[in-house]
């Protein structure tokens, strides 16, 4: 089995930025500060790495989101996002 | 409101083994706030020693009160399935939060035909959407195609011989010729088939399953914005 | 809320006189990878150290293999809590690199190939204590691994281990790197359990 493809979707993002996010953020949409993509975050290639997360464009593969849940808290890193669109309820 | 995800005690009130290395665990989760079809669930175990390990589980069945069962199966070098699929009996409880994630789902209103690509264990969220379309009396048309290595991998095997009218239930062995007669082998693009019109579309399995079938959808004219895919890495949920 | 699971002990863990504490050990290669791996082509390979004064040394890859080799067998440790004993590898070691490399540098930022870093004292690369490898176990090192080349510094946790590393940026001042900027530890010592800031 090839490497390349050791990656899983942004869904998988849904529980651990439950820890930081009072909404669903999976269901957001982000634009890629690399390539400009938009992506639901739930599409983005999320690479795990024991518990650090990194969420990556599928079109450029830059980091657009990264996580991680360390020793005191959460770390989150969106300097890959433009911008964050969080649906909600009108 | 702000309603942050908590952790939740599940109580085992039903265990059953679906084949001989997969197993169905029904929880009772006091204060369950209901969920889609197509959600998943982070399973969180103590050591009593405290070293902890998380996994995360698709739901198998609809929505159904504070009852939620997954399915999970054995990996032969898993840290949490084969405690899960061996260790956990009736009666104990199981730390869990969910449900999360609200793209992988299937909503029980829309009329739009459904096609659900497994592979491996990948069925059980959409064997969920399956449920959910027959709980709720749903008429949209479903077609499942579900790729498993022999007749014997296949999970919930009896329930989708039984499918429904407006259900149809293709099954790619790839090890073993397939019931329908389809010789052994791997996904393959007649297998698809092309779209009559709007199909949302929805693939779980090893990611290099659900890459190779997301690109044969595209190329059979299967609308991208349409498909929604959940990958869950090399072999399966460890 | 905790609920502990009795029956449920997880992986065997140590720690023991070569397991470090929170760890297990493996008998596999457990590959981990915070991006797809890169495609690297020998002929365009190349290793470069830049200094905080700009100069560069550069490597390409048949002047690396002309470099004397050597072959450690080490311990390796991930923060993911997997280690694994007795590792062979094939490499040059960063003593040889840096020996005509005039800097008054205290701390060191590896750059990968595919865009990951990470950052370490420049004292924990000399003396013996790492290397450039290409080689691991009797064969050319694996993609999924490094390959073609990766840093090796078995005493700190493997993320330091760059994977398909293609130089080192030498710095007056600490630059912390692409888990070091999302909370990991700056140093990373697996005997006192550095995993994350504070650790």
């Amino acid at each position: 089995m090839t490497t390349q493809h050791e990656y899983v979707d942004g869904n998988r993002l849904a529980g651990p930025l439950a820890d930081v996010f009072a909404v669903d953020i999976t269901a957001a949409s982000t634009s890629c500060i690399g390539c400009g993509r938009r992506s639901v975050v739930a599409q983005l290639h999320v690479y795990v790495v024991g518990e650090g997360y990194v969420a990556r464009c599928p079109g450029c593969q830059d980091p657009v989101l990264r996580y991680a849940r360390t020793s005191t808290g959460g770390v989150l890193d969106l300097r890959g996002t433009l911008s964050l669109q969080v649906p909600l309820p009108g | 409101m702000v309603r942050r995800l908590a952790w939740l005690a599940g109580r085992v009130v039903e265990a059953r083994h679906e084949t001989t290395t997969a197993r169905t665990l029904v929880l009772e989760v006091p204060g369950w706030p209901g969920h889609l079809a197509g959600q998943h669930i982070d399973v969180r175990l103590t050591a009593e020693d405290g070293y902890r390990a998380m996994r995360s589980y698709s739901i198998a069945t609809p929505s159904d009160g504070d009852r939620v069962a997954i399915t999970v199966q054995r990996l032969p070098d898993g840290e949490v399935s084969p405690y899960l699929v061996d260790g956990v009996s009736v009666g104990d409880r199981l730390e869990l939060r969910g449900p999360v994630g609200g793209w992988f789902v299937w909503e029980p209103s829309s009329r739009i035909p459904v096609l659900l690509v497994a592979g491996g264990s990948g069925s059980v969220p959409l064997i969920a959407m399956l449920r959910a379309r027959i709980a709720t009396g749903s008429t949209a048309r479903f077609r499942l195609i579900y790729s498993a290595r022999t007749l014997a991998d296949v999970l919930h095997a009896d329930e989708l011989a039984a499918a429904p009218e407006g259900v149809g239930v293709d099954l790619v062995l790839t090890r073993e010729e397939s019931p329908s007669g389809r010789p052994a082998g791997r996904l393959r693009l007649d297998d698809l088939g092309r779209p009559r019109g709007p199909v949302d579309v929805y693939v779980c399995g090893p990611t290099g399953f659900v890459e190779s079938a997301a690109t044969m959808l595209v190329t059979l004219g299967y609308d991208e914005a349409r498909i929604r895919t959940e990958r869950f890495g090399g072999g399966g949920r460890p | 809320m905790s609920i502990v699971n009795p029956g449920f002990f997880g992986r065997r863990r140590g720690p023991s006189d070569r397991i470090p504490p929170g760890q297990y050990a493996t008998e596999e290669f457990p590959v981990l990878s915070a991006g797809p791996t890169p495609n690297i082509h020998l002929d365009r390979w190349a290793f470069t150290i830049t200094t905080e004064a700009g100069v560069e040394h550069t490597w390409s890859w048949d002047e690396l293999q002309a470099l004397p080799h050597e072959t450690p067998t080490v311990d390796i440790h991930c923060v993911t809590t997997w280690s694994k004993l007795d590792t062979s590898w094939e490499g040059v070691s960063l003593d040889v690199l840096l020996e005509d490399v005039e800097t008054a540098a205290d701390y060191a930022l590896v750059h990968s190939y595919g865009g990951y870093t990470t950052n370490l004292p420049l004292d924990d690369l000399l003396e013996g204590q790492a290397w450039v490898v290409f080689g691991y176990e009797g064969g050319p090192l694996a993609p999924e691994h490094g390959g073609p080349a990766r840093l090796l510094v078995p005493h700190l946790y493997f993320w330091k281990s760059a994977k398909w590393v293609r130089g080192i940026q030498l710095l007056l001042q600490d630059e912390p790197g692409f888990w070091e900027t999302l909370g990991y530890h700056e140093y990373g010592d697996p005997w006192r359990e550095q995993r994350y800031a504070g650790d």
